[in-house]
C-alpha cells in the first residue's frame, strides 16, 4: 500500500484557490523531491498534509496508509508518523527545548499506546542525535528556537525528526539560509534516516540540496499543480533551463 | 466639602452586624473609638461601586451586594475541618501560623521553639493590651475602614534587627464556616534593620465553606537593609469573596520581592500600597491570575516613589478562561524629590475564550525629571502558529495550550527566589492547567 496518496487535491486560502487538483503518490522507502518556483504552492501542500488550520480543502483527498488524513487532528497525524520540517520554524519563548522534545515524544507514544520513554533512555537518545547534528547541549536548554540562527533552527527540525522516527518526512526548504557546511550536516542527518520503511518528500527551490539528498523522483510544481515528474536527472535539467517554461505555460 | 451623612443600604445592613459583633471585637477605650470612626466612614460610603474611579472595574455593589455577618469563632468541628484542609495546602519546611474563620488557631500553628529574633503575637493580644497602632486606618478606602472596624484577629510578627530568619513563615487563612459569614483579619510583619525573612500567605477553604467573605489587611515595615520575600496565594473556594489590602513601607536599601497568584475566589480584590521611605530600596512585584468560570480578580497596586534612587518592577500575567474577568490597575507615582527612580511595569493578559475579559490600567504620574520609567500592556489570545507547531509535533490541543500558558506565566513565577516555594507555585499552576484539560 502507498504510504501517502494525494489525489486531485484542491485547496483554497481566503477564497483564492492555491492548489488546483494536485496528485502525488509516495511509497515506503522512496525519496521524492518537489521543486518549483516561489509561490507555486509547495508550502501550502506541506501545511495541508500536516493539518495546519486556515486552509480549505475544496476537493480531492489525502490518504496515509489508506486512512483519510484530512479527518485527523494535526497531533493525530504526528502520532501516525507524519512529520513536517518547517520552512520557517517558530520561536517559542519560555518552553525549554528539552522539555518540549520530551513532552512531544511522550505525547506521540501515548497516542500510539506505547509506554513513555524513561528519562535516561530519552536523554541518551537526545545526546546521540544532537551530537551527530552538531547541536550543542546548551542549545537544548534554551526556549524552542529562541535566539537560534537560521541553520540552528533547521538542525533542530532534523533533530526532532530523528527523535520522533516518523514514517513520512516532509522537508520544506530545509536548505534555505544554510551555508554549504551546515547544509552537509543537515543532509547527513536526513540521509541517516533513510530506510526501506520511511519515505521523504524534499521540497526545494534549488537543485543544490539534491546533490546531498539524492531523490528517486523529482516533481516539478508550478501554479498549484504538478506539471512534470521524472527521475533525479530532471533536477539537473531544471538547473539549466529554469522554471520559466512551466510558469508561462 | 459635601459630607454625605445619610446611611447607604449596605451601610445600614452592616451596622446591625457591627452592633452585634462589637462585644466580640478585641480592644476597648481608644481602640474601640478607632473602630467606631472607621465604621462610620464605611457606613457613609457603603460598598464601593463603579462610579468611584478606583473601583470602576470592580463594582462591589453588583458583585458582592452585601456584607455578611461576622463568622462565629470556630468550634472544635470547624477546627478539625481546618486541620484537614491544612494538610492539602501545607508547604514543607515552613513555620505555620493559622487563622481559622478570622481567629488565630494556636493548636494548628507552630509556636514551639521560635528562632532567635522572632516574635509572634496575635492581634487580639495586642489590641486587648490597648495598643491601637495597628488599627490606624486609611478610612478614605471604605474596604480598609471596614476591616479596621471589624478586625477580629491576626498575627503580629516582629523580627529583630539583624535577624536572618531561616524558616519561611506561612500564614494560612482557613475559611471553615458552614454558614455564609464574613471574617476579618489584620496582620503585621515588621523586619528590623538588616533582617530578612520569607512570608507566605495562603487563603484556603475547608470543603464545607462556600459563600464566605474574607477581609484581610497586612501591614509590612522593612527596616534599612532588610529583605522580605513574600508569596501570596489566593486559593479560596470558588464562591468566596476575598477583599484585601497591604501597606508596605521600605527603609533605605531594603528589598521586597513579592509574588502573588490568584486561582481561587469568586471575586477578589487586592490593594497593595508600597511606599519607598528610604533611598536605594528595590521592589519586585510579580503576579499571576489563573481564572475561569465567572471569577473576577482585581489587583490594584499603588507604588509610591517618595525618595530618590529606588527601583520598582512589576510583572503581571493574567490567564483568563470562560467568562472570567481580570483587572490590573497599577499606579506609580514618582514624587518631585525622587530623582533617579527606575520604575517599570509590564502587564500581559492571555484570553482563552471569546468571553474572557481583561482590564489593564497603568498610570504613571511622574513629578521628577531624572527618572527611567515605563510601562507596557498587551492583551491577546494564544498564538495560533505556536499552537500549530506544537500540535504538529504530537501535542493534543489542551496540552499544547498548557505548555504555552506555562511559558506565559513562567516569567512571573521565575521571580520566586526560594526553590521549594517556586516548585510549590509551579505545581499549583500545573494543577490548574490539568483541571482545564
Ligand atoms: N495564508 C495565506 N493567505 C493568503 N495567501 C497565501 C497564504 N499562504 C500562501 N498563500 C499564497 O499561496 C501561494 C502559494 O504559496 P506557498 O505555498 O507558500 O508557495 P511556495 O512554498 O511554493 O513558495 C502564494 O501565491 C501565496 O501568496
Ligand atoms: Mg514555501
Amino acid at each position: 500500500m502507498a504510504l501517502l496518496e494525494v489525489k486531485d487535491l484542491q485547496v483554497r486560502v481566503e477564497d483564492r484557490e492555491i492548489l488546483h487538483g494536485l496528485s502525488l503518490t509516495v511509497n515506503p522507502g522512496e525519496v521524492h523531491a518537489i521543486m518549483g518556483p516561489n509561490g507555486s504552492g509547495k508550502s501550502t501542500l506541506s501545511h495541508v498534509i500536516a493539518g495546519k488550520p486556515g486552509y480549505e480543502v475544496t476537493g480531492g483527498q489525502i490518504l496515509f496508509r489508506g486512512e483519510d488524513l484530512l479527518e485527523m487532528a494535526p497531533d493525530e497525524r504526528a502520532a501516525k508518523g507524519v512529520f513536517l520540517a518547517f520552512q520557517y520554524p517558530v520561536e517559542i519563548p519560555g518552553v525549554a527545548t528539552m522539555n518540549f522534545l520530551r513532552t512531544a515524544l511522550n505525547a506521540q507514544r501515548k497516542a500510539r499506546g506505547e509506554s513513555e520513554y524513561s528519562t535516561p533512555d530519552f536523554l541518551k537518545k537526545v545526546r546521540e542525535v544532537s551530537k551527530s547534528l552538531n547541536i550543542p547541549q546548551d542549545m537544548l536548554k534554551r526556549g524552542v528556537n529562541v535566539g537560534f540562527s537560521g541553520g540552528e533552527k533547521k538542525r533542530n527540525e532534523i533533530l526532532q525528526m530523528a527523535l520522533f522516527e516518523p514514517s513520512l518526512c516532509i522537508l520544506d526548504e530545509m536548505d534555505s539560509g544554510l551555508d554549504i557546511d551546515a547544509l552537509r550536516i543537515a543532509a547527513d542527518g536526513v540521509n541517516a534516516l533513510r530506510s526501506p520503511e520511511r519515505a521523504m518528500v524534499v521540497i526545494t527551490h534549488y537543485q543544490r540540496l539534491l546533490n546531498y539528498i539524492v531523490p528517486d523522483y523529482v516533481h516539478v510544481m508550478a501554479k498549484g499543480s504538478v506539471v512534470k515528474t521524472g527521475g533525479k536527472e530532471l533536477a539537473l535539467q531544471l538547473e539549466e533551463s529554469g522554471y520559466a517554461q512551466f510558469e508561462d505555460a | 466639602m459635601n459630607v454625605v451623612l445619610a446611611k447607604t443600604d449596605t451601610g445600614r445592613a452592616v451596622s446591625t452586624s457591627f452592633a452585634l459583633a462589637r462585644e466580640r471585637l478585641p480592644g476597648s477605650g481608644k481602640v474601640a473609638e478607632q473602630r467606631q470612626q472607621a465604621f462610620e466612614a464605611f457606613e457613609r460610603a457603603g460598598l464601593p461601586h463603579r462610579r468611584i474611579e478606583d473601583w470602576k472595574y470592580t463594582d462591589l455593589r453588583v458583585l458582592m451586594r452585601e456584607v455578611l455577618p461576622l463568622a462565629a469563632a470556630p468550634d472544635t468541628a470547624a477546627l478539625s475541618r481546618a486541620e484537614a484542609a491544612l494538610k492539602l495546602h501545607a508547604i514543607e519546611g515552613t513555620r505555620r501560623l493559622v487563622l481559622v474563620d478570622g481567629v488565630f488557631a494556636a493548636k494548628l500553628s507552630d509556636l514551639g521553639k521560635g528562632e532567635k529574633g522572632l516574635s509572634v503575637r496575635t492581634l487580639r493580644e495586642v489590641l486587648e493590651a490597648g495598643d491601637g497602632e495597628l488599627l490606624a486606618s486609611d478610612n478614605s478606602n471604605p474596604m480598609i475602614a471596614l476591616n479596621t472596624a471589624m478586625a477580629t484577629d491576626g498575627v503580629v510578627i516582629e523580627i529583630a534587627n539583624g535577624t536572618v530568619l531561616e524558616q519561611p513563615l506561612h500564614v494560612v487563612h482557613v475559611a471553615s464556616t458552614g454558614t455564609p459569614a464574613a471574617m476579618y483579619t489584620r496582620s503585621l510583619l515588621r523586619l528590623g534593620r538588616d533582617a530578612s525573612a520569607t512570608l507566605v500567605e495562603s487563603f484556603v477553604a475547608t470543603e464545607g465553606a462556600k459563600a464566605y467573605q474574607t477581609y484581610d489587611s497586612l501591614i509590612v515595615s522593612l527596616g534599612d537593609n532588610a529583605r522580605l520575600d513574600h508569596l501570596r496565594l489566593v486559593e479560596d473556594g470558588l464562591e468566596a469573596f476575598n477583599i484585601a489590602s497591604a501597606a508596605v513601607t521600605l527603609g533605605a536599601h531594603a528589598q521586597l520581592n513579592t509574588f502573588g497568584m490568584v486561582s481561587g475566589a469568586s471575586v477578589s480584590r487586592y490593594q497593595p500600597t508600597i511606599i519607598f521611605a528610604g533611598e536605594g530600596a528595590r521592589v519586585d512585584t510579580n503576579g499571576v491570575n489563573l481564572i475561569k468560570g465567572r471569577q473576577h480578580a482585581d489587583t490594584t497596586l499603588f507604588m509610591d516613589h517618595a525618595v530618590p534612587h529606588c527601583a520598582s518592577r512589576e510583572v503581571f500575567r493574567a490567564v483568563i478562561d470562560d467568562r472570567a474577568h481580570s483587572v490590573f490597575q497599577g499606579r506609580i507615582v514618582v514624587r518631585p524629590d525622587a530623582q533617579k527612580t527606575d520604575a517599570k511595569m509590564m502587564t500581559r493578559a492571555l484570553l482563552l475564550s471569546d468571553e474572557a475579559e481583561a482590564d489593564n490600567k497603568p498610570e504613571l504620574e511622574i513629578f521628577a525629571d531624572d527618572v527611567t520609567c515605563g510601562h507596557g500592556a498587551t492583551t491577546g489570545a494564544l498564538d495560533e502558529s505556536l499552537l500549530f507547531y506544537l500540535r504538529a509535533r504530537g501535542l493534543p490541543e489542551k496540552e499544547a495550550q498548557a505548555l504555552l500558558i506555562q511559558a506565559f506565566v513562567g516569567e512571573a513565577i521565575e521571580s520566586i527566589a526560594n526553590d521549594s516555594l517556586r516548585e510549590h507555585v509551579i505545581a499549583a499552576a500545573q494543577r490548574w492547567l490539568e483541571a482545564r484539560a
